[in-house]
């Protein structure tokens, strides 16, 4: 029952918790970075960030 | 043999109540044409707007229809971002005048417009925009593909389906033209895009079709501003909860199998006992 992996991070109720927010935190980023990514995959050249370049440019130019 | 005949024909009239043909509280007339489902790609469930559509839309309304049509619900600042950026918004805000808030003496004075107003409407009220319609008015288009059936394909239909002429035999009143679409076949609105009627910026062909997809996809951001938005994180949603009912299902399985796999095995008691011997057998003991 005592594996390194229990004690290390449910043991303690306060070691459990830290677990669960960092976990959180660290799933939280990852799924929007990779939601995000593969959104923009699937709607390559739809959005505003696709195509802005071409406004904010000529602007430069004037 | 009356009676029966009289049968038949009462459980036929029966019948032909019951399955025959259509009642409708309006003729096909008055209810409009039923507009033709057109693949568009910015309703698939899994796809944004066409950003650089919206922008084209976007100069179809204010070239065309904002001489007749308001667009109250959108400020300039929703145009960030989407279809502008935040100095042709600013720009194009300052084109217009609003007005101020009283000054110390009362007096309500002109500034140039910010990203915070909106678009201004081109009449000053119902009254004077019915007037200038021969009586009908143009209505807001900010929610319009929200407030018909059909939406997006009634308003594409709507747009492109002027016939050059009204079909023989309909009767178009006075003043109105001849659109199947629209409920009632007679619109006080007449054709308003023509090939080439724009220019686009980007260089793409202004044909009817093109500004009316265009313009169509325009007002739906107008009336969904927040699809793209709602889109992603609808599956985002879905992504999770369907982790999450996968392992609920996987716990359900895994604190029932004991209770599933267990095998209840019921003895009944030995019969054919009576109880008079047991009495005996225990007296016998006794002694
Ligand atoms: C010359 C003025 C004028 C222009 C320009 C104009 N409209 Fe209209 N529009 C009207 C009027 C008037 C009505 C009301 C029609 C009626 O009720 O018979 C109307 C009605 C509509 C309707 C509502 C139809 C319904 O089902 O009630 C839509 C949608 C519409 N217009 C879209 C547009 C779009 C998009 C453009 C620009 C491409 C445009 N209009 C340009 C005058 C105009």
């Amino acid at each position: 029952m005592a594996s390194p992996i229990y004690n290390l991070f449910f043991r303690k109720n306060t070691a459990m918790l830290t677990t669960v927010f960092v976990t959180m935190f660290g799933f939280q980023m990852a799924f929007d970075t990779g939601s995000t990514v593969l959104w923009d995959k699937i709607n390559q050249g739809r959005q505003w960030k696709d195509i802005k370049s071409r406004y904010m440019e000529k602007e430069d130019e004037e | 043999m009356a009676l029966m005949a009289a049968g038949v024909v009462m459980a036929a009239g029966g019948a032909f109540l019951i399955f025959g043909r259509d009642v409708h509280a309006m003729t096909p007339a008055e209810e409009g044409l039923h507009p033709t489902q057109f693949p568009w790609e910015h309703t698939k469930w899994h796809k944004t707007y066409d950003h650089a559509s919206l922008r084209r839309g976007f100069q179809v309304y204010r070239e065309v229809c904002a001489s007749c049509h308001s667009l109250s619900r959108i400020p300039y600042r929703t145009l960030v971002g989407n279809m502008m950026t935040v100095d042709e918004a600013k720009a194009l805000a300052e084109e217009n005048e609003y007005d101020t808030d009283p000054n110390d003496e009362g007096e309500i004075e002109k500034r140039p417009g910010k990203l915070s107003d909106y678009i201004p409407s081109p009449y000053k009220n119902d009254e004077a925009a019915r007037a200038a319609n021969n009586g009908a008015l143009p209505p807001d288009l900010s929610l319009m593909v929200k407030a018909r059936h059909g939406g997006v394909n009634y308003i594409f239909s709507l747009l492109t389906g002027y016939p050059e002429e009204p079909p023989a035999g309909a009767t178009v009143p006075d003043g109105l033209n001849f659109n199947p679409y629209f409920p009632g076949t007679g619109i006080a609105m007449a054709r308003v895009l023509f090939d080439g009627l724009v220019e686009y910026e980007d260089g793409t062909p202004a044909t009817t079709s093109q500004m009316a997809k265009d313009v169509v996809e325009f007002l739906n951001w107008s009336a969904e501003p927040e699809a793209d938005e709602r889109k992603k994180m609808g599956w985002k949603v879905i992504a999770v909860t369907s982790v999450l009912l996968g392992l609920s299902i996987w716990v359900k399985k895994y604190k029932w199998a004991p209770i599933k796999s267990r095998k209840i095995v019921y003895n009944p008691p030995v019969v054919g006992t009576p109880v008079s011997k047991l009495k005996q057998m225990e007296n016998q003991k006794a002694k």
